[in-house]
């Protein structure tokens, strides 16, 4: 219990897939004037990563190792492994459309918010990221679930938070040629930096 | 002649996918603590950028409306999977210290960008053109950030050592914060800064104080 407890503030804090990680910037950048639409974003991403990252865990370990065919005649020396990249897209990208359809269909009030942005979660880099490091530092299922959920809980946050901050300093008198994108990027600096103290924190 | 140039040249200064754009900014901050790693991952970009407009250029009459995104994601997917491998066999070392972000040019949003906003719309020669342009754009951020992050972070360019460092018995004494996260977003945010104090047309409108004091303004207080 106490491994998937750090593993969980691991991913929210310290390993910040948004501030420490830079994953899924254009959105982070681009949806973060308010932070009501923030919100409906982050939900949808803690959403789509807390599904996809089992998900593909269990696609990876159980049909692209080394000897995962071993049940058909011959197959025993198959290792697809350098297909991992397409399965992990196509499975982001397959589930991504599955969600969207069943609240479509069955949660139309939550459509309504979180629909928009379902399509651009897609591509969002922060999932495939997701995907990729739970391969790279090969997490079982259990910990994929517990750093899916977490990565996504930890993206909910910086985007809340910079929202946040970018709604009170649309007031602000800022030099010209920063305004906009140049500011937002400081802004993101300076909050990865406050997100760096958490670092060295072991649990 | 000149709509050549134009479409090689625009994306580097006028219209930079990073800069004005926002497109691909991910990968952009995470690879720029070296040069080495920044050059290498330039010309991955550029490899699959070039690959997948030109492809999804040749299909754009054949891939349906309703599937693009899918048919563009599998060939950029593919694309990268060569990449990849090509990296893994040849540049082994380097393939390391750029851990997951080789798979991550999949998710760049340069190579969506382009894909879906000029390939599909366009021949296979301007769409190269295309590519080649943004990936110059994109390679141009990279280097530069690289470059004062690995020179005032670690006092060396390319691995080279330019301002010997305090712990190697020199006189530099490197700046930490360079190497870390947050310089990136600072220093992109700067170069954001400069290209729009060059060209001014490129400054965003949002809210100013001024435009407070202006007649038949209508905009919310809260």
């Amino acid at each position: 219990m106490e491994h998937y407890l750090s593993l969980a503030t691991k991913a929210i804090f310290v390993e910040n897939m948004a501030l420490a990680f830079f994953l899924g910037m254009c959105s982070f950048l681009a949806v973060s004037k308010k932070v009501e639409t923030a919100i409906g974003l982050g939900i949808a991403v803690i959403f789509v990563l807390a599904i996809t990252t089992p998900l593909n865990q269990w696609l990876v370990a159980n049909f692209l190792q080394e000897g995962s065919f071993a049940f058909i005649p011959g197959g025993e020396s198959v290792n697809l492994g350098f297909l991992s990249y397409l399965v992990l897209i196509g499975t982001i990208a397959a589930t991504v459309q599955v969600v969207e359809m069943v609240i479509d269909r069955f949660l139309p009030a939550l459509y309504g918010s979180l629909g928009v942005f379902l399509p651009l979660i897609a591509v969002n880099c922060a999932i495939l990221g997701g995907a990729l490091f739970m391969v790279q530092r090969d997490y079982d299922f259990a910990e994929a679930t517990v750093f899916g959920l977490g990565s996504g809980i930890g993206w909910f946050l910086a985007i809340v938070a910079l929202a946040a901050v970018r709604e009170r300093m649309k007031y602000n008198d800022i030099p010209a040629p920063l305004r906009g994108l140049g500011i937002t990027f400081i802004t993101v600096g300076l909050m990865a930096l406050g997100f760096l103290s958490f670092s060295g924190i072991q649990l | 002649m000149s709509k050549t140039r134009e479409i090689v040249l625009d994306p580097l200064v006028d219209n930079n996918p990073i800069g004005l754009q926002v497109l691909g900014i991910c990968s952009a901050l995470a690879v720029t603590t070296q040069m080495q790693t920044a050059v290498v991952m330039s010309l991955a970009v550029l490899f699959v950028l070039v690959g997948s407009n030109v492809v999804v250029s040749l299909l754009r009459n054949q891939i349906p409306g309703s599937v693009r995104i899918i048919a563009q994601l599998t060939i950029i997917a593919s694309l990268v999977m060569v990449a990849d491998q090509v990296l893994k066999a040849y540049l082994y070392d380097i393939s390391l210290k750029l851990t997951v972000f080789v798979g991550l040019i999949i998710t760049n949003c340069i190579i969506m960008g382009r894909a879906e906003a000029f390939a599909m719309q366009n021949k296979p020669w301007p769409a190269f053109l295309d590519a080649v342009g943004n990936s110059a754009g994109y390679a141009l951020v990279l280097v530069l950030v690289a470059f004062f992050r690995e020179l005032f972070g670690s006092g060396k360019l390319f691995g080279f050592t330019i301002l010997q460092s305090v712990n190697e018995g020199g006189w530099y004494v490197p700046n930490g914060f360079m190497v870390m996260a947050p310089a990136a977003f600072i220093l992109i945010g700067c170069f954001i800064w400069a290209v729009r104090a060059y060209r001014p047309e490129q400054v965003e409108e949002e809210f100013h104080v001024g435009a407070l004091l202006e007649p038949g303004y209508e905009g919310d207080l809260r």
